[in-house]
């Protein structure tokens, strides 16, 4: 290769260099910050960068009898709540929608599609109102039903595609060989359906551990979460507390979607929505 | 097959599938439309339960600067959300250095898994006057150290609402557009048209409608996340979710609350009516 040629690519290499390069900074450049927090002892104003790292402040948040075990537990508890609750209502919904006659299917499914096309917040307030007339602001019972409104809504479409995509020859086969029609259900469709009912299970997972709003107005202060302890601590001025927490929420959402593709394949994916 | 002479009454035949819905469709009717009702009639309704339009107007008088200063931040993370994402969808699609397109897909997904919560964080940390953002830039000789400002105003709300919802927007449109048919593209670019021209006259009129749907979805999130204005911005003027929580927690005024809810429902329906106008004419120049 002569010197020429090696120069050209070079240069034609530049360019998208640069790009890449602009695009690592603005992508990890606020988590790199977070980590910094996370594990600085000491950043005081004028140094520009922290002047001791540490693990100090882990073990503040994490020794035992601490406010983070308590939200850590809340948070997961809830979360697998509002997964049973979602998708005990998600998977006969999903299941009548995909496969048997319905009134009005447009409609049904317009139902379930509403509360992502209008802004949440006056909902959530809403039913913190009503919430607070049951005795239910401030109870576990309270927070899950309102994490399972964004939750059933992702479960209904996911466990509609799943079970839309199933394959009914083999169904018919079943039936034909001499299979009632609950055992048909149990033995061929369920175990078809049950990746996309795992990646439906987990959306409602995170989105459950990820909630913020709902808690705010439903379950603050009694019921802290590791959104609403993050909360405090940021607002309170902790930012290594706040970071700690952001870094374990963070667990949970890179884990889940490193796995989720396994479990969502693309003809599930293909229809969402219909 | 004998269908004709044995068809069963038709609410017969539909009874399973009422059956297994109606818990799902229960719930959402108390979770959501119920709550849906009392946002919008409580915002008209005074002390008494007469009729009135005093809310609206408290809303308008106190929070009108807020409302502006929503539409514009939205306006403006929009803006800044379909630049970005075409661009990075359009680099997927056409890019001519193979380890620059890999390295952008596994580059360009990683805010999408990220909370909304743990974005607040970090832009208010990332973005602050001290923050890392400056003190690279500075130590990069690339900022002086005088002119280093915070960016925790309106344009720390629309960083941190891109730099959440371009991924997002970018995902949807990178897959339109490797669904469109690649010969249109080699064509023109045999007739010696740039990548940049051939992304902004082929492939983008045909993915318009995507980026549409990615948009109005991404304006539905902006309008409804609370935890990002609450965190970047302190004081005068925030956005209505924020405002709406201080009205809720600080004054128990749920009236002027759902007032400005109202306001919120409103700005979407608007988008949501333009893209429908939008992709009603679509079909109708088709159908010409």
């Amino acid at each position: 290769m002569t010197m020429a040629s090696i120069a050209r690519r070079g240069a034609a290499n530049l360019l998208p260099a640069l790009m890449i390069g602009i695009c690592a900074f603005v992508v990890f450049g606020p988590l790199t910050n977070l980590f910094m927090w996370a594990f600085a002892e000491k950043w005081f104003f004028p140094a520009r960068y922290p002047t001791e790292y540490g693990f100090d402040f882990w073990q503040r948040v994490f020794r035992p009898r601490a406010g983070a075990w308590t939200s850590l537990f809340s948070s997961v508890w809830i979360a697998l709540a509002t997964v049973a609750l979602s998708m005990a209502l998600a998977v006969p919904a999903g299941y009548a929608l995909a496969r048997l006659a319905l009134p009005a299917r447009a409609f049904i499914m317009l139902i379930f599609l509403l509360p992502q096309a209008f802004p949440s917040l006056p909902i959530f307030v809403n039913i913190a109102r009503m919430f607070y007339g049951f005795g239910l602001n401030g109870t576990y019972l309270g927070v899950v039903l309102v994490h399972s409104l964004p939750g059933l809504v992702y479960a209904v479409w996911i466990a509609t595609a799943a079970f839309g995509a199933v394959d009914r020859t083999m169904e018919e086969a079943a039936r034909n060989l001499g299979a009632g029609p609950l055992r048909t259900f149990r033995d061929i469709t369920l175990p078809q359906a049950f990746p996309g009912l795992i990646a439906a299970s987990i959306f409602v997972f995170l989105d459950s551990i990820d909630e913020f709003t709902g808690t705010f107005f439903v379950g603050t202060p009694d019921i802290s979460t590791l959104p609403i302890l993050m909360f405090n601590a940021s607002m309170g001025g902790n930012y290594q507390i706040a970071s700690i927490t952001a870094l374990v929420l963070l667990v949970p959402s890179i884990g889940f979607m490193l796995v989720i593709e396994r479990f969502l394949k693309a003809d599930v994916l293909s229809r969402i929505g219909r | 097959m004998p269908t004709a002479d044995a068809t069963p009454s038709p609410l017969r035949g539909k009874l399973p599938g009422l059956l297994l819905i109606a818990p799902a469709l229960l719930a959402i009717a108390l979770l959501y439309v119920v709550p849906l009702a009392r946002s919008v009639i409580f915002a008209f309704l005074d002390q008494d339960g007469g009729l009135t339009t005093a809310h609206l107007r408290t809303a308008i008088e106190l929070y009108g600067r807020d409302i502006v200063f929503t539409v514009l931040v939205a306006l403006a993370s929009l803006a800044l959300i379909s630049v970005v994402s075409i661009a990075i969808a359009g680099y997927l699609t056409l890019g001519a250095t193979p380890w620059a397109v890999t390295a952008l897909r596994w580059l360009y997904r990683w805010p999408l898994f990220i909370p909304f919560i743990v974005a607040g964080q970090t832009a208010r940390s990332f973005l602050a006057r001290n923050g890392l953002m400056n003190s690279l830039l500075i130590d990069s000789g690339l900022m002086d150290q005088a002119t280093a400002q915070s960016l925790l105003d309106w344009r720390g709300l629309v960083l941190t609402f891109a730099w959440k919802q371009v991924p997002f927007v970018t995902l949807l449109l990178a897959g339109a557009m490797a669904s469109v048919d690649r010969s249109t593209v080699e064509a023109a670019r045999n007739m010696g048209a740039g990548r940049l021209r051939c992304l902004i006259e082929i492939l983008l009129p045909q993915v318009r409608g995507t980026l549409l749907v990615g948009l109005i979805l991404s304006l539905v999130t902006i309008m409804s996340v609370l935890s990002v204005p609450m965190m970047v911005i302190a004081g005068n003027p925030t956005m209505m979710t924020s405002m709406m929580a201080h009205r809720v927690t600080y004054y128990g005024d749920y009236a002027v609350a759902n007032a400005l809810g109202l306001f919120s429902y409103l700005i979407t329906a608007v988008a949501a009516y333009a893209y429908l106008r939008m992709t009603l004419n679509q079909h109708n120049e088709g159908a010409r």
